[in-house]
């Protein structure tokens, strides 16, 4: 079973994706079955490193804390826009030390913070495992600090183990 | 008469809201990338546009043409999914090339290569 | 009633994303450096394809969805390609 589908998830979702694409029938299913079929042992020749993750039951809570986050980040980064010359904005690079070494777990960290508006993904080094940010609204450095490490990364590192 | 009278009011007021608060957002993020000063601050206007901006068009779309056709319509959720997984890609690519390029001109506003490795004299 | 309300929302929402995509414009064209260029691209990008979603709304035809799905890969493409030109293809050293 393994052999023949080494990546369930990754099949199961790209036949939804198939089904959503098209309508429902017979025939499409088949179809993107076979096509995600195709397409799993493309990703296995590949040989990414397999995610595994520990705990389900934290992703929904990490979606819906990211969620607002991102909504709230929004009407702050809007409201500073439109005030931009009047106020006393600083914004500037933030490094953050960071306790992830997976790959996909550093991914999803990546797509949270670029997605939240006011923080920007810059660089990061895998020899350090430190994280160089560039934040909008710098006021409290410490403040941001402690959102990525203990909001997200602690979060992350629970699920992905 | 529009296509559009079909859909029950219900619907409408929430859909009209979700349009209005997309275009609002996406137009701001636009605003911030025209008006602010440096290239860093401008990086994080787009983020307005690619995230709830985005986010809140796709919810009315699925919406409308769910209650237009009378069954779920849900494959514009694709183009939020698509939105949401490639925009960290390009602006961590953009990033680190604006990065890669200061650095080379030894631009004081960027922070050097890293603290603990020493600067590199040896390769001018 | 609903269709008014609609009507007038999309109207709003066509006029928005037309400035953002001009000012988007503007940066393309204003600079002042490469980055500048190619994140006002990628905005534009953003934006065209939201007009389309907006404009699918408008006329009830589910064919939009397809060009905004194409716009956004375009989108991702190019600059993706030109940030990775930044930074291999303009190397001072």
């Amino acid at each position: 079973m393994s052999r023949l589908v080494p990546y369930p998830l990754l099949v199961v979702g790209l036949v939804l994706m198939w089904l959503i694409l098209t309508r429902f029938s017979l025939g499409h299913l088949l179809l993107g079955t076979g096509i995600a079929v195709v397409a799993g042992w493309a990703m296995g020749a590949l040989e990414p490193e397999r995610p595994r993750l520990r705990r389900w039951s934290a992703i929904p809570v990490l979606m819906g804390i990211v969620a607002w986050d991102i909504l709230r980040s929004n009407v702050a980064v809007a409201r500073l826009v439109l005030s931009e010359g009047r106020g006393a904005r600083r914004s500037g690079f933030l490094r953050v030390p960071l306790r992830l070494r997976h790959p996909s777990a550093l991914a999803v960290l990546a797509i949270i913070v670029t997605a939240t508006p006011g923080t920007a993904w810059v660089e990061y080094d895998a020899d350090t495992g430190v994280l160089l940010l560039h934040v909008f609204d710098l006021v409290d450095e410490a403040g941001w600090r402690d959102l990525i490490q203990n909001r997200y990364e602690a979060r992350l590192l629970e699920i992905f183990g | 008469m529009s296509h559009l009278d079909a859909v029950p009011l219900w619907a409408a007021i929430p859909a009209a809201l979700l349009i209005l608060l997309g275009s609002g957002l996406t137009l701001l993020g636009a605003l911030g990338l025209a008006r602010l000063r440096s290239f860093y601050d401008r990086l994080h206007a787009p983020a307005l546009a690619t995230s709830w901006g985005t986010l809140s068009l796709v919810l009315a779309s699925v919406i409308l043409f769910s209650t237009l056709e009378q069954r779920p319509v849900v494959h514009d959720l694709l183009i939020g999914f698509f939105v949401m997984v490639t925009t960290p890609v390009t602006m961590m690519l953009l990033g680190r090339a604006a990065l890669h390029r200061d650095r080379a001109e030894r631009s004081a506003a960027v922070p050097p290569a890293s603290l603990a490795e020493p600067e590199e004299p040896s390769r001018r | 009633m609903s269709g008014m309300i609609l009507t007038l929302a999309l109207d709003v929402a066509q006029v928005a994303l037309a400035i953002a995509a001009l000012l988007a414009g503007g940066r393309i064209l204003r600079g002042p450096r490469a980055q500048d260029r190619i994140l006002g691209l990628d905005t534009l990008y953003v934006t065209a394809m939201l007009l389309f979603l907006v404009t699918g709304m408008r006329s009830g035809s589910l064919f939009f969805f397809e060009a905004a799905m194409v716009i956004g890969v375009m989108g991702f493409v190019s600059t993706v390609a030109l940030a990775k030109f930044l930074i291999r293809g303009e190397v001072i050293e």
